[in-house]
C-alpha cells in the first residue's frame, strides 16, 4: 500500500510518501492562509522527491489543527443550539455555563433543558417528551440556527434517548446538522457536552475544509481515498471527519509521538519533539501517546478529550542563548522560523543553540566561521544547560522507574548530544517529518467507557462485553477486523457504590481496511 | 444576630473553591461543579452573610446540608438545584424550627459549596466554621458527632422530589449506612441534611473560621499564580502552613479496602530533601508522612500535596509516578487533638496502632 502523509501545522505543512512500512520522501512547504494550496505545493513536491505518480497513491492521510485553530481564535465558527436531556436533573447549571464569554458569544450561546437522561445503572431519570422537543425546534428554526448538539445525562451507558431526540430534530428540522454527546465524549456530563458543542460548531467549516483537502488531492491527480487523525492517533475517514471535526483536536503532538515510534522501531519510550520554540515531551506506550489524566481545555472550554499528556518547555534550534553573571540562560524565548536570517551562522545577530551546535563541530549547518569566537568552554557549558533542561522534561514524563529509551524527533533534534539523564537517545531518520509519518501510519480504533455492576456480571464477563463492543466500533470505524488488538484495560472500581460497580474503558485498534 | 462578619461575592467562590480543595488533604471531592452552582445563584442577586461563631447564641438553629454519593456519578448527573433546600426544610418542618444559618460539615473539598448554595437560597448566612476543618473520609469524624451532636432526624432528597426523613437513629453508623442505601436508590448522589444544632453547641464544638481560612489559601494561591510568583513559597509564606518535603514520586501503590481507597506513595527528595525518602499513607486523604522513616506529620493534622511548579493541591487519585511534590503540614484545630477526638481521627484510628499522635506546631524548618 502506497500512502501519503500529511500534516498541516500553523506554519509547515510536512508531507511524507510511504511506501508499506518504508518512508520513500518527505518535505517540508509553508502552510497557507487558504490551506488548500499549501497541502497542494506539498503533495506536489513531495510525489516529485518520491519520483511516484499520482495514480500510484492508494490512501492519504491528514492531520491538521485547522478547527482547534478556529476555536482558538474563535472564527468561521456556526450559531449553535445546546440541547440537553436529563430534568429535573442538572437543572442547576445549563449548557456552556462554564465557557469564556467571547465564544459562548461567537456562536450564539442558546442552551435548552428538556426531559430524558438516565441513571448511572441504565434506569431513565425521566421519558422524552416530544412536544417539549419540538416547541424547543421551533425556537431554533426561529433563530435561524442549523446545527444541534444533544446531550443526555448518562448517555455514555446508553444513548437511545439522544438518537431519539436527534429523529425528532431531523425530522422538524430538516438539513440540520446534529451531534450526538455519545459520540464523542465519555462520562462527565459538562466536558463531553462541551465537546458536543465545539463539534456542533464547527459543522460548516468542516464542509467547507473538507472540500478544500478533497480538491486539493483530485487536483494533484490522486484517485485514493483520504482520512484525517484523530487526537488518540488513529484514522477517521473524510465523510466522518465531516461530521467530527472536534476528533482532530490535538492529533498534531499525537502524530509526532506515532511517527517517532514508527520511525525508531520502539513501542515504549520517551518522546522528545524538538522545534524551533519548544520542545514537546510525552510518553509511548504500546506504540501510543499516554493520555492526560485530568481535564484539557481547548480554547479555555473544559473538556474530557483523549489528549496526550504532553509536557512543553522553551527549547528549540532557534532558541536565544544569553549568559548573565556567568550563567548560561537557553529559551524560552526564539527567534523561531526567522532563523534562517536571524541566526548567527546564517549572517544575523543573535545567538541561538543552533549556532553554539554548529560551533561544537558536531553538526554542519550556515557558515562555521561566523561562530569561531565562541569559547570550548561557553560551548561546553551551554550543551550542559540544554541537557540538563532536557532531563528534566524527560523524567516528569516517565512513568516507572524502568529505563526507557528517549526517541528524538523534530528539526531541533541536532541540539541533544549523548544520552539524556543516563537514558539511551534515539534519533531516527526522517526525524524532521515524524509528525507526518505519525499520519501516514495511523491506524482506526474504537472505544467503550462503561459502568458495570459486577456483582450482577462478574469482572470476566464485563470486560469482555466491553472488549466485543470497542471491536465492534474499531470495525464499524473502518478497521481490518483480524488485525484488531486491545491496547487498552482500565477498570476503576466506584468508591461508595455497592453491587461494585466499576467503570470499563477498553480501547481496540487495528489496521486500516483498503479497498 | 448581629452586625459581625462580612459579606461572601461572587469573587470570593472561586478562592473559597480553591481554599476548599487545598484543605481536602487529598480528599474531599472536586469543588468545581458546586463552585459553578453556587456561582450561578450568586449570579442571580445573592449574597450571604458570613458570621463568625461568637455572635450565634443559644435561641439560633444551625442547619447543615452536604452532597453523598459517588464523585464519578455527580460529575455526570449534577443537582437540580433545590435538593439542599428540600432535605433541609424536611428536617427542620421535622423539629418545627427554621435555621438560621448553615454550616459545613467539612470544608475540605466539595462540601465546602453546598451551605453556600442552600443559604444563597434560603436569603440566610453561614457560619464560618465546619466539622472538621479539613476532609476526612466518614460523616462521624466530625467535631459535632465527637461532642456529642445529635443524628435524626436527617432526611435525604433526590433531584426528582423525593425525600426520605430519618426520624429515629441510633448512632452515626447507621444513618450513614441507610443513607447510602437510599442515595444509591436515588441514582448515586443526593443531598443530606443532618440535624440542625443550637447556636451555642456549634459555637462550643465547630472548628472556627475556617470559610474565612479556605478564602485566604485560595486568594494567596491565585494571587501568586497571576504574579507569576513561586505558589509553593507563598502559601507558606502567607497562610501559616509549613513545609515539610519536597520530593518525586517514585512508587505508588493502591488497594480498595471496604469501599475506601488505600495506599501509599514514595517520594525521592529534591531541593533542600534530596538524599532523603518519604512515605505518604493514602485513605482518600492523606494520613501520614514519614521522612526518612521518621513520622513527621500524621492525622489529624494536614498534609497536603501541592504540584511543585504549579502550587495546584493534588488529589490523592491523580498521584503517579514521576510527579514532583512539595508535601506542605497545617496544624489541626485544639477540638480535633483532643483524647475523644483521637480515638476516632487519630492515627491509631486510621489503622497505625505503632503511632502516637506527635502534633506539628513547632517542627517543620
Amino acid at each position: 500500500m502506497i500512502r501519503i502523509g500529511i500534516d498541516v501545522g500553523g506554519t509547515n505543512t510536512d508531507a511524507v510518501v510511504m511506501d508499506g512500512t518504508t518512508v520513500i520522501a518527505g518535505v517540508k512547504a509553508a502552510t497557507t492562509g487558504d490551506v488548500m494550496t499549501g497541502v497542494v505545493n506539498a503533495l506536489k513536491a513531495v510525489l516529485e522527491a518520491s519520483k511516484m505518480e499520482a495514480s500510484a497513491i492508494d490512501v492519504v492521510m491528514i492531520g491538521t489543527t485547522h478547527f482547534t485553530n478556529a476555536v482558538v481564535q474563535r472564527r468561521d465558527l456556526a450559531k449553535t443550539a445546546a440541547v440537553r436531556l436529563g430534568l429535573p436533573a442538572t437543572a442547576s447549571l445549563p449548557p456552556m455555563v462554564d465557557w469564556p464569554e467571547d465564544l459562548k458569544v461567537a456562536i450564539g450561546g442558546v442552551g435548552y433543558l428538556a426531559h430524558g437522561g438516565n441513571e448511572f445503572d441504565g434506569r431513565v431519570i425521566s421519558p422524552i417528551d416530544e412536544a417539549e422537543l419540538l416547541g424547543i425546534a421551533e425556537d431554533i428554526k426561529s433563530k435561524g440556527i442549523n446545527t444541534i448538539a444533544i446531550t443526555s445525562v448518562f448517555s455514555p451507558v446508553t444513548n437511545d434517548f439522544e438518537k431519539q431526540a436527534g429523529e425528532i430534530f431531523a425530522k422538524a428540522l430538516p438539513g440540520v446538522h446534529i451531534t450526538l454527546s455519545s459520540d464523542i465524549g465519555r462520562i462527565g456530563l459538562l466536558e463531553r457536552e462541551n465537546a458536543a458543542i465545539m463539534n456542533a460548531c464547527l459543522r460548516d467549516l468542516s464542509k467547507h475544509v473538507i472540500e478544500a483537502f478533497r480538491k486539493a488531492i483530485t487536483e494533484t491527480g490522486i484517485k485514493g481515498r483520504f482520512y484525517l487523525t484523530q487526537n488518540d492517533g488513529t484514522l477517521m475517514d473524510a465523510e466522518f471527519a465531516e461530521k467530527f471535526p472536534v476528533l482532530t483536536f490535538a492529533s498534531g503532538p499525537t502524530n509526532s509521538m506515532r511517527g517517532a515510534a514508527f520511525l525508531s522501531g520502539v513501542a515504549d519510550a520517551i518522546v522528545v519533539d524538538i522545534g524551533g520554540t519548544t520542545s514537546d515531551v510525552g510518553s509511548l506506550h504500546k506504540g501510543f501517546p499516554r493520555q492526560a489524566t485530568v481535564a484539557v481545555e481547548v480554547g479555555g472550554v473544559r473538556t474530557n478529550f483523549r489528549m496526550p499528556d504532553v509536557f512543553s518547555i522553551g527549547l528549540g534550534g532557534g532558541s536565544h542563548v544569553v549568559e548573565t553573571g556567568g550563567a548560561i540562560k537557553v529559551g524560552p524565548t526564539s527567534v523561531g522560523y526567522r532563523i534562517v536570517t536571524e541566526a548567527l551562522i546564517f549572517g544575523g545577530t543573535t545567538l541561538t543553540t543552533s549556532d553554539v551546535v554548529v560551533a561544537s563541530g558536531r553538526y554542519d549547518l550556515g557558515d562555521k566561521s561566523k561562530v569561531a569566537h565562541l569559547t570550548p568552554d561557553f560551548i561546553a557549558r551551554t550543551q550542559a544547560r540544554i541537557m540538563s533542561m532536557l532531563e528534566d522534561c524527560v523524567e516528569r514524563s516517565r512513568l516507572s522507574p524502568d529505563p526507557l529509551p528517549v526517541i528524538v524527533v523534530g528539526g531541533g533534534s541536532i541540539l541533544v548530544d549523548g544520552p539524556i539523564g543516563g537514558l539511551e537517545v534515539i534519533k531516527p531518520n526522517h526525524f524532521a517529518v515524524a509528525n507526518a509519518v505519525g499520519a501516514a501510519i495511523a491506524q482506526v480504533s474504537g472505544e467503550v467507557d462503561r459502568v458495570y455492576a459486577l456483582a450482577e456480571i462478574g469482572r470476566d464477563q464485563a470486560l469482555a462485553d466491553a472488549k466485543e463492543r470497542a471491536t465492534e466500533a474499531a470495525v464499524a470505524a473502518g478497521a481490518l477486523r483480524s488485525s484488531i488488538e486491545i491496547v487498552d484495560v482500565e477498570d476503576v472500581p466506584l468508591a461508595y457504590l455497592p453491587g461494585n460497580a466499576t467503570r470499563v474503558r477498553v480501547k481496540a485498534v487495528g489496521e486500516l481496511h483498503v479497498g | 444576630m448581629s452586625d459581625k462578619g462580612y459579606i461572601l461575592k461572587e469573587a470570593d467562590l472561586h478562592p473559597l473553591s480553591i481554599g476548599a480543595a487545598l484543605l481536602g488533604t487529598g480528599g474531599g471531592g472536586n469543588p468545581y461543579i458546586g463552585f459553578l452552582r453556587a456561582r450561578e445563584v450568586f449570579r442571580q442577586g445573592a449574597t450571604v452573610p458570613v458570621i463568625p461563631l461568637e455572635v450565634l447564641t443559644q435561641d439560633d438553629w444551625v442547619g447543615e446540608v452536604g452532597g453523598i454519593g459517588a464523585p464519578v456519578v455527580s460529575a455526570e448527573k449534577f443537582e437540580q438545584g433545590d435538593e439542599g433546600t428540600r432535605a433541609l426544610a424536611a428536617v427542620e418542618s421535622e423539629l418545627g424550627i427554621e435555621v438560621a444559618a448553615m454550616i459545613s460539615g467539612e470544608i475540605g473539598g466539595a462540601n465546602a459549596m453546598e451551605p453556600v448554595i442552600t443559604a444563597a437560597k434560603l436569603g440566610i448566612g453561614i457560619v464560618d466554621g465546619d466539622g472538621m476543618g479539613r476532609a476526612f473520609p466518614e460523616v462521624q469524624m466530625c467535631t459535632f458527632f465527637i461532642y456529642g451532636g445529635g443524628v435524626a432526624p436527617a432526611a435525604i432528597a433526590d433531584e426528582k422530589g423525593n425525600v426520605v426523613v430519618y426520624k429515629h437513629v441510633i448512632d452515626m453508623f447507621w444513618l450513614e449506612r441507610m443513607a447510602r442505601h437510599t442515595t444509591v436508590d436515588m441514582g448515586a448522589t443526593a443531598m443530606l441534611a443532618l440535624p440542625p444544632m443550637r447556636g451555642d453547641f456549634v459555637q462550643k464544638t465547630a472548628v472556627p473560621a475556617t470559610v474565612t481560612q479556605a478564602v485566604h489559601i485560595g486568594r494567596t494561591v491565585l494571587k501568586a499564580r497571576k504574579a507569576r510568583k513561586n505558589v509553593v513559597e507563598t502559601v507558606v509564606e502567607e497562610t501559616g502552613a509549613k513545609l515539610f518535603f519536597t520530593g518525586k514520586i517514585t512508587d505508588i501503590r493502591r488497594h480498595l479496602v471496604g469501599g475506601f481507597a488505600r495506599g501509599e506513595a514514595i517520594l525521592s527528595g529534591l531541593g533542600d530533601w534530596a538524599g532523603s525518602e518519604a512515605k505518604i499513607a493514602i485513605q482518600n486523604e492523606n494520613l501520614v508522612l514519614w521522612v526518612d522513616g521518621v513520622p513527621v506529620l500524621m492525622v489529624p493534622d494536614l498534609i497536603v500535596n501541592l504540584e511543585l511548579d504549579t502550587g495546584e493541591p493534588l488529589t490523592t487519585e491523580v498521584l503517579r509516578y514521576g510527579q514532583r511534590l512539595a508535601v506542605i503540614g497545617l496544624p489541626a484545630h485544639d477540638l480535633l487533638k483532643t483524647e475523644k477526638a483521637l480515638e476516632i481521627i487519630g492515627p491509631k484510628a486510621f489503622g497505625y496502632p505503632d503511632l502516637t499522635y506527635n502534633p506539628l506546631e513547632g517542627k517543620a524548618k
